[in-house]
């Protein structure tokens, strides 16, 4: 008898490629554009050309007479068509007015693009045109015109939050400053345009092969839209090109290919121009934020007043809702005692806002972070002393009633300011601001918290997993998490793999069928790794069970004295060979008890619903970071160059070193792209730049060096260990951008984005005044 | 109907002949005509890189070209690459650096690394940066996708 022994071998930390990468580099990964279903017919939708205006007349007429075409349909022709979004405030085709630029009023299905788009063109469209509002502080003013007739005012959303007395905590302040700060239009600019292809079978089942990220909760937003059992819908995801939030929401096409399915019952496919992508798409809350701070000699945060006015647009979606994770970092990433946090979002006739990675998070930290500097700087202390006297740690409750279990906050800041050598750095850049020479350099440092184990914002934060193994003892895991790029399905089977002991190559991963995978919420909030992950362990080990107890009694030995290695069964003392699992799962199968191991499982992290007020301990676990930016500024240009990054996260544990370093870089170029390049320009509510011409995306040549350490806290109820940290990275940047340009050139520019003529004119006012 | 007129053309080793509108882009071609869909759609623009082939041994976006132009020239896209075992080093250190993630836009990448591998096969990382300065990537950032060119390259600059 061999005496074969087979080492513990964990792939926890290591760097695994993604699963699904060598398919996509070689083109054979379908996105929802490679797809064609048989007998499918191409959907296309007209889109207002009016910014606020009455719809008098629409003729479809000459559009139905086009050969090739086989439904036109408007608003009058799905008298049964329901409101979506947060606020239930927007029809999916227009009948009544157009509220901005991107409004559907009517839509066309036709043998191809090309007839369905000679058909929209033959739809004529008589207006009435209505007074606008494109400045969020007009939509609040005595006598605006209503976007939304259904409201007696423009305030589509208010938060109100609170913990303390702000007023006492202005009583006890020695310095108090107060900023207003201003973040403006940016989109997600997925590289896989939106789409979605939409079929009725022969007994009114929904098929949607759909690029959602929450696919279990728009089953049933489609239902209650179509007034149809949610059972008889099934959602399919292809391979989704990129979604950093943007598919959190139902959009108007969807519901517009499944009425056209419906009028021609005929499959419907209905895919974005790029064009389309810009103008149809959510953006990132533009934001108007007053920021009032207070502190004593000693550099004790007393108290934060917050007053926020988010630009809603003309519709309700998640971005009117970010909210939630703003007053997150006003409240609870430094310690304050008293805080009071309001916003107000307002219809105008602007685009409107969706969830976009970080969700808020940016637009509070750009604020947070630069009154920290200024804040130090009024009380004369170093701002890096001044964050660590400030800064959480582990074991804290913060006012909204956040807990950190763990927390690596100040091991962020020191590990980001050493290695980057912020003190020395900024000192020295500081002193040579009066320097001869246009080429200035700064130093900026900003820190983050965010939610890192998930969010509970709906009934359940959970994700159910169903797991098998065949006879051959390859595992299938089907898992409710989506994969939108971010290497969900990687982690997920390395954490099946740590529990079975199976190679990567013994795992498939399944995720993206309603029919087939258990709930979750969806990608959203960090979550998936955690909760998903979470899930996918809970499962694996009910296998694990199963199988060692199976083991033991064939073995003679105990169940916790068996491990599972390799493929094999083993001794776990000595890692001696008993059996290869594949042997064990077929005597189980094939024997008189005939089983398989087959388990479920569903996870719902311990976190509890905030109160009416806000509070509560909204997530399992909370990701902190911090990141040092270097930057070059040229006075005379107004050119900002991101030269390097130091980013220091606590991500509970690294699972997969190649994964999470790939998150934080493209976070971080997210981020820079955030803070300096790129701009929605939006111009009375006509979007100028809806090409990526215009609108200037981070190319490779402009990226900065980067120097990613991990702070790992070992997070007791993280899967290994880890925490969420998909959001994290985006978070700093602006804010640290705008600290290093002040480091640099001695100005402070509370507005974004850091584009040369922005810059310019911040650093010479007088000229730039003098030229207008 | 508008316009059409046959071409032949080799596309990725084999002759191919096919009969186009005088209107369609060669992407257009290659997807809807061919159902060759390796080649994405990004901006239809010639700004993404998304769509990248190579043609008659240069890197072309095919959004920007004509179908009816392919016409007696050399075309190679990602799904020649793909069955090219001499791209499989860069396709490997693709999947291996960790440049793929959503991986729309890595048929483009993987077109124009190997343009510019051709070109240039011991490509700096400088030179690789300024190489797919035209391709964008929302997800990465860019540095795995430098990384696994320069690992092919061989170049430690």
């Amino acid at each position: 008898m061999t005496t074969k022994t087979i080492e513990k071998n964990s792939l926890i930390g290591r760097r695994i490629p993604k699963m699904d990468a060598p398919d996509k580099a070689s083109g054979k990964t379908r996105y929802i554009g490679d797809l064609n279903v048989s007998g499918q017919l191409y959907g296309k939708i007209l889109r207002s050309g009016r910014i606020h205006a009455r719809i008098v007349r629409i003729d479809t007429s000459k559009a139905k007479a086009l050969p090739g075409v086989h439904a036109v349909i408007t608003a009058a022709d799905v008298p049964d068509q329901r409101p979506i979004g947060v606020n239930k405030d927007h029809m999916p085709l227009k009948g009544d007015k157009v509220r901005s630029q991107r409004d559907e009023i009517a839509a066309v299905a036709a043998d191809s693009e090309e007839i369905a788009e000679e058909a929209l063109k033959l739809i004529e469209v008589e207006y009435e045109d209505l007074p606008t509002i494109f400045d969020p502080r007009d939509a609040l003013k005595p006598g605006a015109p209503l976007i939304n007739d259904f409201k007696k005012d423009n305030v589509a959303m208010v938060f109100d939050y609170s913990h303390g007395d702000v007023a006492q905590g202005e009583a006890e302040s020695d310095v108090v400053i107060e900023d207003s700060f201003e973040l403006h239009y940016v989109t997600h600019c997925c590289m896989g345009v939106s789409g979605v292809i939409a079929e009725f079978d022969a007994s009114g089942n929904l098929l949607l092969y759909s690029n959602t990220q929450v696919p279990f909760l728009h089953k049933r937003e489609f239902a209650e839209l179509l007034n149809i059992d949610p059972g008889r819908i099934r959602i399919i995801q292809p391979p989704i090109g990129g979604g950093f939030g943007s598919k959190l929401d139902i959009y108007p096409f969807e519901p517009i290919a499944i009425f056209l399915a419906r009028a021609t019952k005929r499959p419907v496919k209905l895919m974005f121009t790029r064009e389309e992508e810009f103008l149809a798409s959510p953006t990132r809350q533009p934001v108007i934020l007053t920021l009032r701070s207070g502190v004593r000699k000693d550099g004790s945060l007393t108290f934060r007043t917050v007053d926020t006015l988010h630009d809603n647009g003309a519709y309700t979606s998640w971005g009117a809702t970010t909210p939630f994770v703003m007053m997150q970092t006003f409240s609870s990433l430094y310690r304050v005692e008293h805080c009071l946090y309001k916003t107000t979002a307002v219809y105008t006739n602007n685009p409107y806002a969706g969830s976009f990675r970080g969700y808020g998070n940016l637009q509070a930290t750009f604020a947070i972070e630069q009154h920290m500097d200024k804040l130090a700087e009024a009380i004369g202390m170093d701002p890096l002393e001044f964050r660590l006297k400030n800064a959480q740690e582990a074991g804290e409750v913060t006012g909204q009633g956040m807990h950190f279990k763990t927390c690596g906050f100040k091991d962020c800041i020191t590990t980001a300011a050493e290695r980057s050598d912020y003190q020395a750095k900024r000192r020295a850049y500081k002193a040579a601001q009066g320097a001869p020479g246009s080429v200035k350099r700064g130093v900026g440092i900003a820190s983050m918290l965010h939610v890192g184990g998930g969010a509970k914002i709906y009934p359940s934060d959970g994700c159910g997993t169903i797991l098998k193994l065949d006879d051959f003892a390859h595992v299938t895991v089907m898992t409710g998490a989506s994969e939108i790029g971010q290497g969900s399905e990687t982690v997920l089977a390395q954490l099946v793999c740590e529990e079975l002991g199976v190679p990567l190559g013994s795992v498939t991963v399944v995720n993206n069928d309603t029919d087939i995978t258990p709930w979750d919420v969806g990608v959203h909030a960090s979550r998936t790794t955690f909760i998903a992950g979470n899930s996918a362990i809970g499962a694996a080990r009910k296998a694990r069970d199963k199988i060692l107890n199976a083991a033991a009694k064939v073995s003679n030995l105990a169940a916790g004295d068996l491990d599972l290695r390799d493929g094999f069964i083993v001794r776990a003392s000595d890692g001696q060979v008993i059996m290869p699992l594949a042997k064990m799962l077929r005597s189980l199968h094939f024997s008189d008890k005939a089983e398989l191991v087959m388990t479920t499982h569903y996870y719902e992290p311990p976190s509890v619903h905030q109160d009416k007020g806000f509070k509560g301990d909204v997530s399992a676990a909370y990701a902190w970071a911090t990141q040092v930016v270097e930057v070059e500024v040229d006075t005379d240009t107004g050119i900002v160059t991101l030269l390097k990054v130091w980013a220091a996260h606590d991500v509970g544990r690294v699972l997969n070193r190649l994964g999470i370093e790939g998150q934080i870089e493209g976070g971080i170029v997210m981020g820079q792209g955030y803070a300096i390049t790129e701009t929605l320009m939006i111009e009375n509510g006509v979007c100028k730049n809806p090409n990526f011409r215009d609108y200037k995306l981070v190319t490779a040549p402009e990226i900065p060096e980067m120097d990613i350490t991990f702070i790992e806290t070992m997070d007791g109820e993280g899967p290994q260990g880890a925490k969420g940290v998909g959001e994290a990275p985006a978070i700093c940047m602006a804010a640290a951008v705008a600290n290093a340009i002040e480091n640099a050139t001695g100005t402070r520019i509370y507005k974004l984005p850091f584009t040369p003529e922005n810059v310019y004119r911040a650093l010479h006012p007088a000229l730039a005044e003098a030229a207008e | 109907m508008s316009l059409t007129r046959e071409i032949a053309f080799t596309l990725n080793g084999s002759l191919r002949n096919v009969t186009v509108p005088v209107t369609m882009t060669a992407l257009a071609m290659l997807r809807d005509v061919l159902r060759l869909t390796g080649t994405k759609y990004g901006c239809g623009e010639g700004e993404c890189g998304a769509c990248t082939i190579i043609v008659d041994g240069r890197s072309v976006n095919a959004c920007l070209m004509f179908a009816v132009d392919c016409d007696g020239r050399t075309v190679t896209t990602i799904e020649g690459v793909a069955a090219d075992e001499a791209s499989e080093p860069l396709r490997q250190a693709m999947v291996d650096n960790g440049a793929v993630q959503c991986g729309f836009c890595t048929p483009g990448m993987v077109m124009q690394s190997t343009w510019l591998l051709e070109q240039n096969p011991h490509a700096s990382r400088d030179e690789i940066k300024r190489g797919l300065e035209g391709n964008l990537c929302r997800c990465t950032g860019y540095k795995k996708l430098i990384d696994a060119v320069a690992a092919v390259s061989g170049t430690n600059q």
